[in-house]
């Protein structure tokens, strides 16, 4: 086994789990609203991206800008129309009614689009490759770990540097006031569960080059995505991050070892975090 | 001509009712004070008039318009802003963060500006990168009131300013109203702290048990009938 090679790639692999994460993360940080249905969502995504490029055969970069505003609307939509009802006192309706649209869009995208597992062709970007001395560093999982750091970065800047994340962590800190403000609370998850979706947009357009995807597979991906947000500390970007790099690596590690550990040696990594520090590694400081 | 104006205003909390019918006026430019115990419904008939609580609509009049039916985000976008009891500042957000978030998403015009918060209270400036609630408790209460300020409102409605405050730092805090109410703001004062209330209003009414049991003009009304209007028994 090449230490540095299976490292690397573990780190690039975590740059999926963490783009998994991201939206994720934003949601439960402004609205403490844990999104059953999010890794469904990107499943959902990764067929419309399918879809505009099987029917009007673009590029998938050019589709998944496409599939970005269309994203940005359902999300907005399914927030101010469905999920705010659900947000209150009672943590149990918002998971009822998530668990509820993840069974919803499986089947729908069951019906929709077979149980056939398919996959967005990138052309010869798939098996494009750059060298580096002795490790050979695929172009796509390099994308995809740079577009996760891009992701990362431009959260950050949205919600310390612009007007709208001030309503963000104000809204999160305290919404009534927050209303005394003239911030409208309900647009203001609405926009986040947007701005998520977009999230999930792009890290479906990976998910759907890496490898095939059929309408089940969903939930694991929200559990990547979870333990990547967990790992990191609720409500921190950078950790969502190297939560997602941890996972990367240990599921790559444990593959190298024996491809039987791979998923098990992520969850193992989990685990271990957990028992260390309960509340992740970068935790908020103000909760 | 009234510029808010509360008529048969009443609120209730479940079954608790609060407020049983108080009348309330509030002139273009003028500073009216409303004093009385803990538990008087000060803070509920604040909280009436800012949207924080949803009432029936004809009971709350505002530059001719019914506004007791709307919500607190559509009250402030009107001109009306509320410095929150207990100051209520954002921990997540800086001092400047939390000047800035009083005018979201609006693109007001006016005196009150970032500078001018800076200018009335100077050691703001100092601290404007620091979390807000790292300051002190006064100076989280001139957050509050800059926060309030910067979105120009023609009404400001404060929530029991003095409380928590050594009585040193309630007189600075005072000290800015003039400056306040030389923009031409009208204000509502509420307070258990008489004594400050009194000495910047214009006219003052006095509660207890959700109802005004005595109004006036500070300086024509006896200490012994505030005595009786705020506890409701006269001393001997």
């Amino acid at each position: 086994m090449n230490w540095a090679d299976t490292i690397i790639q573990g780190v690039l692999l975590g740059g999926l789990y963490a783009l998994f994460a991201a939206g994720l993360s934003l949601v439960f940080g402004i609205m403490r609203l844990v999104n059953l249905a999010h890794g469904d969502l990107i499943v959902l995504a990764a067929f419309l991206i399918l879809l505009l490029v099987s029917t009007l055969g673009l590029n998938p970069f050019v589709a998944a800008a496409v599939a970005l505003p269309v994203m940005f609307a359902i999300g907005w939509v399914l927030q101010y129309v469905v999920l705010n009802r659900t947000l209150g006192d009672d943590i149990l309706p918002p998971l009822l009614v998530t668990f509820g649209l993840s069974v919803v869009i499986q089947n729908g995208l069951l019906e929709g689009f077979s149980a056939d597992s398919r996959r967005i062709s990138a052309g010869s970007l798939e098996t494009a490759s750059i060298q580096v001395g002795p490790i050979s560093i695929g172009t796509m999982p390099l994308l995809t770990f740079l577009s996760a750091v891009a992701v990362i970065v431009a959260l950050n800047l949205v919600f310390y540097r612009t007007s709208l994340g001030r309503a963000f962590r104000a809204t999160s800190d305290d919404s009534s006031t927050a209303g005394l403000m003239g911030i409208r609370s309900e647009r203001i998850f609405a926009t986040a569960t947007g701005i998520a979706m977009m999230v999930v947009t792009i890290a479906s357009l990976y998910l759907g080059t890496r490898a095939n995807f059929d309408p089940t597979q969903g939930p694991a991906r929200l559990i990547y995505a979870f333990e990547a947000v967990i790992i990191g500390g609720l409500g921190s970007f950078w950790g969502t991050l190297a939560g997602g790099i941890i996972m990367g690596v240990a599921q790559t590690v444990g593959a190298a070892i024996n491809p039987e550990w791979q998923i098990l040696a992520g969850h193992i990594a989990f685990l271990l975090v957990l028992l260390v520090r309960p509340r992740g590694l970068f935790p908020r400081a103000v909760d | 001509m009234a510029l808010l104006e509360t008529h048969g205003l009443t609120a209730f909390y479940g079954d608790f009712q609060a407020l049983f019918g108080v009348d309330l006026v509030l002139n273009e430019g003028e500073t009216v004070a409303v004093i009385g115990a803990n538990g008087a419904g000060k803070s509920t008939l604040l909280r009436s008039i800012s949207g924080l609580l949803r009432n029936a609509p004809g009971h709350i009049r505002y530059d001719n318009a019914e506004i007791g039916a709307l919500s607190a985000p559509d009250v402030v976008r009107l001109g009306i802003a509320m410095v929150p009891e207990g100051r209520k500042l954002f921990p997540s957000l800086s001092v400047e963060e939390n000047l800035l978030i009083g005018k979201y998403g609006r693109s007001v015009s006016g005196t009150w500006t970032l500078d001018a918060i800076y200018d009335l209270f100077p050691v703001l400036k100092e601290r404007r990168s620091s979390p807000g609630t790292a300051l002190s408790g006064g100076q989280q209460q001139m957050v509050a009131i800059g926060r309030a300020l910067m979105s120009n409102p023609r009404v400001l409605l404060c929530d029991e300013i003095s409380l928590g405050l050594a009585p040193v730092v309630v007189k600075d805090i005072y000290a800015a109203f003039p400056r306040i109410r030389a923009t031409g703001a009208s204000i509502v004062i509420i307070e258990q702290d008489i004594g400050q209330a009194l000495k910047v209003a214009d006219r003052f009414y006095c509660m207890m048990e959700g109802r005004v049991t005595l109004s006036g003009t500070p300086g024509t009304v006896s200490r012994e009938d505030i005595h009786a209007a705020y506890f409701g028994a006269h001393k001997p």
